[in-house]
């Protein structure tokens, strides 16, 4: 009876957005008097930063500071169509819709601040501190507070956009079930380190190393908090979780989190992300949809690096200890 | 984190001024020093308080419903059952145009499942909701039923749901989704072996820290507000204006603060029967499922069996590779076509492979009804092709890294649901995870790329 060590590798893609139902996402941006930026959608922050990464991009395309947007979402009195937050499709496709909105209000900003400067709109450009200068002449500006000052008093100009961005629904053929069932991919490869003790059955993961490729890392810091929570669920999911123990019967199933089963912070392995970017063609920024890809490739990992360990294949999830003395019990000559 | 920027440098703006930045979120301080509003920390005066009666049986008729005892409780202020939903079979993608309805908001005549709503008790309290509740005799005549799919799809099983006819769910290619690429048979007769395994799963919860529910509050003009936790705050008001045959206009929904949500939020099923007790009572109500109703009676992710047959060459390449997916749906639908259809687009997995065959199956049983989970028709699937190619590299005697990078696609692979890959990278994440963890493959693959063929 001993410790025993192994590592195992896994290799994954994964979708953004559900084009089998038609896939789309609206929203608004107008200004504020003073040159904030309100961008209105009926999008759900399920508490991944959605509203943060919305007010980024949009502050991005109009080239002002993040601080300087807000973001109104999910009151269905005031946002428009949704589809909803699921799908890794938030960032992708609301992402669009507000780059498309931004893209409109900026044109309208530029406008009212060419009148007032008395140059071509096409001549100005963003300085992303909140000002508007001649391209080439940057002693000649003005700040967006005035632009925007001067639009609704003065000139009449309501700086704002529409933004909407749909997939069109694919058709899966009948016979060769050929489809466009999704857009960009984002991409994994995970390799996973455990111990398996072979007279308990129980799995340490050490280490899991996460190589994610995601299309652009819009906020670092946000996509670092998602890929390691995934990370962590997927560890979960390849040993602990499920809510009927010995399905296909419906007994034992848990009812609390004493019962259902989760790993707590002392059996979290030792967690590495390193984020590739290759920005996909039709992405806000070049933004993939890594939401639920992150959670997937450590399963596999983690399963190939027992096998590794000990010699067994579990091909059932989760992979308890109980299984495990099992598989050992099955294969151990007698 | 780190992030490796050297890769496809080629193909990236990084002089931007606020995307790429790590700026702090806005929401933060809110949600760490408790000062984020959920839904739930509304309060109104007068709110009623609905619990559920629910099924204790897997299968069964209901002959008959005395709400009598329930409705003389002090406290009890609406007793609502089948007859008082004006729509009460519905489905929630046939805004999509994906039927049939199929599920119940409260049982009429059967249950299906374990945990299924039958009755519905308004109460000015949760105790007296949850009293009330207990009080509500319900006539069950048993019946047998089904757990296993592969039981369920024997002839002679017995039928789960009548809206179906069979318990498998009907697509317009037939009893599966199907994808059909190259020539299997051709495939595995020039194979140097044959690989056929059978990996399977259990439901799993999505265990957010917030339970699913919603407050609704009449306006005072005929519009209710329906404070909730959706995923989907359009595609739950329209359902709800479905069910209820009420003009979406007369409906109002504030969200988009959720406490987790993985999936487990885009099922409508506390906000129509919340909307209609407000409705009928013209009091506030509240529905909140407790942490036991999260468990087992909301949608967990679905059960999977996945029997994967490859055929594979000494030199690493695999040529044929045949899937066979079932997704273990419950009683009911929700998204679980949506699901298994999915999972038939997502095999063979990022693989190039010549010849592919897909079935995928979305098999009705009496269990609570699964529906999407983060990772939704690929996570378990994933599981499955990943561990399969682990076992074909040992088979053959490869390096499993290493065998990944010669199946691996490329810009330009044609795809077996004929789509042509695009922005592929995956054999960049493969070279830096050689790196990272110091697993030595050949230098040849460290100098493939996605980008084209040829290394």
């Amino acid at each position: 009876m001993a410790i025993r060590r192994g590592r195992g590798v896994a290799a994954i893609n994964y979708p953004t957005g559900m084009n089998l139902g038609g896939d789309p996402t609206q929203a608004l941006v107008h200004s504020t008097p003073t040159g904030n930026f309100m961008v209105t959608l009926s999008s759900v922050d399920l508490g991944q930063g959605m509203k943060q990464i919305m007010a980024q991009i949009c502050a991005e395309t109009i080239g002002v500071p993040t601080d300087r947007v807000v973001v109104d979402t999910a009151d269905t009195d005031t946002g428009p169509h949704c589809m909803g937050t699921f799908a890794s499709r938030g960032t992708h496709r609301a992402g669009n819709a507000v780059i498309q909105a931004a893209r409109e209000a900026r044109q309208v900003m530029l406008e009212v601040a060419a009148e007032e400067l008395e140059v071509n709109a096409s001549d100005l450009e963003t300085d992303g501190q909140g000002n508007i200068i001649v391209k080439g002449a940057p002693q000649k500006s003005i700040s967006i507070f005035d632009v925007a000052l001067s639009a609704h008093f003065k000139r009449g100009r309501s700086i704002s956009g529409r933004g909407m961005f749909l997939i069109p629904r694919s058709y899966p053929e009948k016979e060769t079930g050929a489809m466009k069932p999704s857009t960009c991919y984002a991409h994994a490869c995970t390799v996973a380190e455990v111990e398996v003790d072979d007279e308990t059955g129980e799995v340490t993961v050490l280490t899991v190393k996460n190589v994610f490729e995601i299309g652009r890392a819009l906020n670092p810091k946000m996509v670092e908090q998602q890929l390691v929570g995934g990370s962590w669920m997927g560890i979960s999911h390849a040993l602990y979780e499920t809510t009927e123990p010995y399905y296909p019967s419906r007994d034992h199933g848990g009812t609390d989190f004493n019962q259902y089963l989760m790993p707590g912070p002392g059996d979290l392995a030792k967690t590495e992300i390193i984020v590739l970017e290759r920005p996909s063609a039709d992405g806000p920024y070049g933004a993939k949809g890594p939401g639920e890809m992150c959670a997937n490739p450590q399963i596999p990992a983690v399963a190939n690096a027992i096998f590794d360990a000990v010699g067994v294949r579990i091909d059932t999830l989760p992979i308890t200890p109980e299984r495990i003395l099992r598989a050992l019990k099955a294969h151990a000559p007698n | 984190m780190e992030l490796r920027k050297s890769y496809f440098a080629d193909q990236r703006r990084d002089n931007l001024h606020e995307v790429g930045q790590p700026r702090p979120r806005s929401d933060s301080p809110g949600h760490v020093t408790g000062k984020t509003a959920y839904f739930a920390d509304r309060n109104f005066p007068g709110m009623l308080h609905l619990k559920m009666v629910r099924s204790p049986h897997h299968h069964a008729r209901i002959r008959g419903i005395d709400t009598s005892e329930a409705e003389k409780h002090p406290g009890v202020v609406k007793v609502l059952t089948a007859k008082d939903v004006p729509h009460n079979v519905y489905t929630i993608l046939i805004l999509i145009q994906i039927g049939p309805e199929d599920e119940t908001v409260l049982a009429d005549g059967k249950v299906r499942w374990k945990g299924e709503a039958v009755v519905a008790v308004l109460a000015e309290t949760e105790r007296a909701a949850q009293e009330a509740a207990a009080k509500v005799k319900v006539d069950y005549e048993v019946l047998p039923a089904v757990f296993d799919m592969e039981e369920a799809l024997k002839p002679g099983a017995p039928l789960v749901n009548e809206y179906h006819g069979q318990n498998y769910y009907l697509y317009d290619s037939g009893e599966c989704r199907k994808v059909r690429f190259g020539d299997i048979e051709a495939g595995f007769a020039t194979a140097d072996h044959i690989l056929e395994q059978t990996y399977s799963s259990s439901p799993i919860e999505h265990a957010p820290t917030e339970t699913t529910g919603c407050i609704v509050a009449p306006e005072g003009n005929d519009r209710f507000t329906c404070y909730t936790n959706t995923q989907a705050m359009f595609f739950t008001l329209d359902n709800a204006s479905i069910i209820l045959q009420m003009p979406g206009s007369k409906l109002h929904f504030v969200g988009g603060t959720v406490g987790g949500g993985f999936g487990g939020k885009v099922d409508v099923i506390v906000e129509p029967i919340a909307i209609l007790g407000a409705k009928l009572t013209g009091r506030p109500v509240s529905f909140i499922y407790s942490r036991e109703e999260e468990m087992q009676i909301s949608s967990p992710r679905a059960a999977e069996k996945i029997i994967i047959k490859d055929g594979v060459m000494n030199d690493g390449r695999i040529v044929a590779r045949k899937v066979t997916g079932y997704t273990d749906a419950g009683a009911y639908s929700r998204h679980s076509p949506y699901g298994a259809q999915k999972g038939a687009a997502h095999y063979p997995g990022p693989y190039t492979i010549p010849n592919v065959w897909i079935d995928t199956y979305c098999v009705y049983t009496n269990r609570t009804p699964s529906s999407a989970m983060r990772g939704f028709g690929v996570t378990i699937g994933d599981f499955a092709l990943e561990v399969q190619m682990d076992k074909l590299a040992r088979l053959i005697g490869m390096d499993p890294l290493e065998f990944r990078f010669i199946n691996t696609y490329r810009d330009g692979d044609m795809k077996a649901h004929r789509q042509p890959t695009e922005g592929a990278a995956l054999i960049e994440c493969m070279q830096e995870a050689s790196r990272a963890a110091n697993w030595p493959v050949a230098e040849k693959f460290l100098a493939m790329s996605s980008y084209a063929k040829g290394a």
